[in-house]
């Protein structure tokens, strides 16, 4: 028994992580309808970001990240006023297939760079602390901040769409284009900060993926399935249905891994089908889209 | 009394033929002869380079009339690829049938696959449904990876037994005068000249069907072709199983040849579909010429450069990434663009003569 | 010199050519309205003027200085804006949300804030926070032009206001157009509905197929010389 409570406990820990994988993926679909088929090799890009910023300058990733973050942020604007906003426009294929060799390019480049071998992030005592929660079950100090920086980036986005100017010009855009444009917001710099604001969620997400587990620069497609499949299971255009996407994700692969650890990843593909059957729009949707 | 002038009578017509199309239909059949007849004079390298460069031609040309032509821009035909090589193995092996049954039965069983795997994937659509159908290949990646008498995570071979069950080995070796190894490699060459020629005789024929005319409509303006009343959902389903059934065959095809199966390989994200996509987008998307100039060029590409690594990769994103910026109908596209010149003769032109009166 | 002049104004659709030549101007203060038949090059008009639809810079000038090639979002900054046709507001934003984006790119000071323009029309105070597609047609409408009241604009374009609407939410409508000309704003109306255009504009322009085929003031003008200029002989 315990263990299944361990299980579940764990799932909850690790839909965190997808929450924050996920949370740059609808951000950037929810202002700008690209889905970035280089977003998982963003995220491992970013955790080698972390890891030089806190190697060469010797910073706790803690503090690295926070270095991190604006360039981060510049990078990201700058890709998408350089090289994605040209390929925005009625056709489907552009971004596609833009992104798609984009992630070549980045995973290919990551390899030359530093080689195929694992990396980490350290952070000292941190990264084995863990509270005992009674009855022999205990959760990891590093998943919890995972979830609890989910929550809190979640509850900064929602902050920013609906409570600020600009994020009323985020939302805006997204809906009509043309008459945003009408309204005096110039759309090329909205997309290039929605992006830059994507790649600071991304660089949060890089920090706990290098914390929790070892990156090297192949794993990348395999985190932007996972982002993608929370997007899917929470529904679209809902930052809390992300987390709760991320959640059951979560959920289903660890419980799927307590049947037998080598179905952990294929359990949370057969979830996400399942829930594409059964509530094609995803279990949260926003009412319109 | 004035007679009002008659107009002459009017005949109209839909031709698709051109003067320069009839001209190529002739040299094609001319280069199959050619083809046929090339392992009389080659070495086994030049067969085997020829057998990579007709697989990718089949390959891309069903990721065309998928992405150019139905709109269904899929990352997941990898699903398909190492789904026909299992299926091969799996009838070769535990089902005994030699391969030349084996390659289109597989290629039957993966239509019957993609029936369900279509009706899942298509509640998504755009750039959504193109990561579903990455999804999907990894669950058959991973559910393969646990199917242990075809070799689990690590794969298998093609035993000596079923190797040697290729028929017309002997009949080969004899006339040729070559060993086993290199009498599969040719039987295998005819094969694949086979599929790529029937996989272009099927995509032609599509095209130019009234169906090819709904899919011209589907990719130019969906939801105006929906008003007229084509009938979306059953030409895109239609489209994807007959896909499905090629690739499986093709796939089936390529195991066949490599005699060695795994997951990870059968279900690569970049041989079965990265490289299929540069090659689409190189040459042309959306015509079926572009696929055949675009596998020329990587079959080139690949031979001269592959040894540099990760620089060839990134070179190929690159490439990849200026083409859809710079020339998004790619080399075919900018050919067109300096003379009007077909091919493959699909589009149609509106024919009016005027019919003589006497025969009236 | 007048406020807005457009000079041999032409406008493409890709290949097709929408307008030829239209010379027009507008003077301080002053309410235009464009007339014409569907299809004859009226809102393809104000788009040009706008931004959404690029020209040769000289075919459009504000206070004599060329806009024509502007983008809209700069446009709207000098004072110009488009409530466009069919209203499209924002349905991810509140009733109070659209008015407020209305001033996102513009923020010049002048009568119109939010108060003013919930005052203006009560009934955006009482909706303020209601989803946009919950509206009726004519509350709708009034969020448009309120939306771009927000920028306080020297000149007010208004695509077919009446479009779609009963006659008497209508009149509502064009009720608020006095306050709106009180304040000083020039304001260019394209109408299918010909007799209300008529009512307040000071002179009229009619479209045929893309280009001019009649102006005057609405006192001068005669029926006949309107159905001809409208439908073309």
């Amino acid at each position: 028994m315990a263990g299944w409570i361990e299980a579940v406990i764990q799932g909850v820990l690790l839909g965190g992580l997808y929450a924050l994988f996920a949370a740059g993926l609808s951000l950037m679909f929810g202002v700008m309808r690209l889905v970035n088929l280089a977003h998982g090799d963003l995220i491992v890009l970013a955790a080698f970001a972390i890891l030089i910023v806190a190697t060469k300058l010797g910073l706790d990733p803690f503090v690295a990240v926070l270095v991190a973050m604006p360039i981060l942020f510049a990078v990201g604007f700058a890709l998408q006023h350089v090289l994605l906003n040209r390929t925005l426009g009625r056709d489907l294929l552009p971004p596609l297939l833009v992104t798609f060799g984009l992630s070549i390019i980045i995973q290919n480049g990551l390899l030359q760079t530093f080689s195929a071998d694992s990396q980490r992030l350290r952070s000292g005592v941190i990264e084995t602390a863990s509270i005992p929660l009674g009855g022999g079950i205990a959760v990891g100090v590093v998943p919890l901040l995972t979830l609890l920086s989910a929550i809190t980036v979640i509850v900064l986005l929602n902050f920013i769409f609906y409570r600020t100017p600009i994020g009323r010009a985020f939302r805006a855009t997204s809906d009509d284009l043309e008459v945003a444009q009408l309204m005096g917001v110039d759309h090329r710099r909205i997309f290039a900060a929605a992006m830059g604001l994507a790649f600071v969620v991304i660089a949060i997400a890089a920090l706990y993926l290098g914390l929790r587990a070892n990156f090297d620069p192949t794993i990348g497609p395999a985190r932007l399935l996972y982002a993608f499949e929370a997007v899917i299971i929470g529904g679209l255009g809902s930052f809390w249905g992300t987390l709760a996407g991320g959640i059951v994700l979560g959920l289903a692969q660890t419980i799927g891994a307590r049947i037998d650890p080598e179905w952990q990843i294929l359990a949370g593909h057969l979830a996400f089908l399942a829930v594409l059957v059964v509530r094609p729009r995803g279990l949260f949707p926003r009412a319109q889209d | 009394m004035d007679d009002a002038p008659t107009k002459p009578a009017q005949s109209f017509r839909i031709e698709t033929a051109s003067g320069t199309s009839r001209i190529a239909a002739s040299i094609a059949i001319l280069i199959v002869l050619v083809l046929a007849l090339l392992p009389v004079f080659a070495g086994r390298t030049l067969i085997q380079d020829f057998i990579f460069l007709f697989y990718m031609v089949a390959l891309a040309q069903c990721w065309n009339l998928l992405a150019g032509y139905a709109g269904l821009i899929s990352v997941g035909q990898q699903a398909f690829v190492g789904l026909g090589g299992y299926l091969l193995f799996a009838l070769m092996l535990i089902g005994g049938l030699n391969p030349l049954l084996a390659i289109p039965l597989a290629g039957a069983i993966s239509a019957l696959f993609a029936l369900p795997t279509a009706l899942i994937v298509f509640r998504l659509s755009g750039a959504y449904f193109a990561i579903g159908t990455w999804v999907v290949a990894e669950v058959y990646r991973l559910v393969f990876a646990q199917v242990k008498p075809l070799g689990g995570g690590t794969g298998t071979s093609l035993t000596p037994s079923a190797t040697s069950s290729v028929p017309g080995l002997e009949w080969v070796k004899a006339l040729l005068d070559v060993r086993t190894p290199a009498a599969r490699d040719i039987i295998s060459y005819w094969v694949a000249l086979a599929l790529v020629v029937a996989t272009l005789a099927a995509v032609y024929f599509i095209l130019r069907s009234r169906r090819g005319l709904a899919l011209g409509a589907i990719r130019d303006q969906e939801s105006a072709a929906s008003g007229l009343g084509v009938d979306i959902y059953r030409i895109k389903l239609a489209v994807y199983v007959a896909t499905a059934a090629m690739t499986g065959m093709i796939g089936a095809l390529i195991y066949l040849q490599k005699a060695r199966i795994s997951p990870d390989a059968a279900f690569s994200v970049l041989d079965w579909t990265a490289y299929v996509i540069f090659i689409v987008v190189i040459g042309g998307i959306g015509t079926m010429e572009g696929p055949v100039i675009g596998a020329i060029i990587f079959y080139l590409m690949q031979r001269y450069l592959a040894d540099f690594g990760a620089w060839y990769l990134i070179l190929l994103g690159t490439l990849g990434i200026l083409i859809m910026l710079f020339a998004p109908r790619g080399l075919w596209g900018l050919i067109l663009n300096w003379r009007d010149v077909t091919i493959f003769p699909i589009r149609r032109r509106l024919a009016i003569r005027a019919v003589d009166e006497k025969r009236a | 010199m007048p406020l807005l002049e457009t000079r041999n104004l032409a406008a493409f659709y890709g290949d097709f050519q929408a307008l030829y030549g239209i010379d027009t101007t507008l003077e301080k203060g002053e309410t235009i309205a464009i007339i014409g038949a569907n299809g004859a090059g009226k809102s393809t008009f104000l788009k040009s003027i706008a931004g959404l639809i690029h020209g040769a810079a000289d075919s459009v000038l504000l206070d004599g200085v060329p806009i024509g090639a502007r983008p809209a979002a700069e446009i709207v900054k000098l004072g110009i804006a488009l409530v466009p046709e069919g209203r499209r507001l924002f349905p991810s934003l509140t009733v109070e949300e659209n008015l407020l984006i209305g001033r996102y790119g513009r923020k010049a000071p002048g009568p119109w804030t939010l108060a003013r323009v919930q005052a203006l029309f009560p009934i955006l105070r009482e909706r303020r926070s209601s989803a946009t597609p919950t509206l009726s047609g004519g509350q709708q409408q009034m969020v448009a032009i309120g939306r771009a009241l927000m920028s306080n604009p020297r000149i007010l374009l208004c695509d077919e206001i009446s479009l779609g609407l009963a006659p008497i939410i209508i009149a509502d409508i064009y009720a608020a157009l006095p306050q709106i000309k009180a304040e000083g704003t020039s304001v260019v109306l394209v109408e299918q509905d010909i007799v209300q255009a008529m009512k307040v504009a000071d002179r009229v322009y009619c479209f045929q197929e893309g280009r001019l085929s009649l102006t005057g003031h609405p006192r001068d003008l005669t029926r006949d010389q309107i159905h001809r200029a409208y439908f073309g002989t």
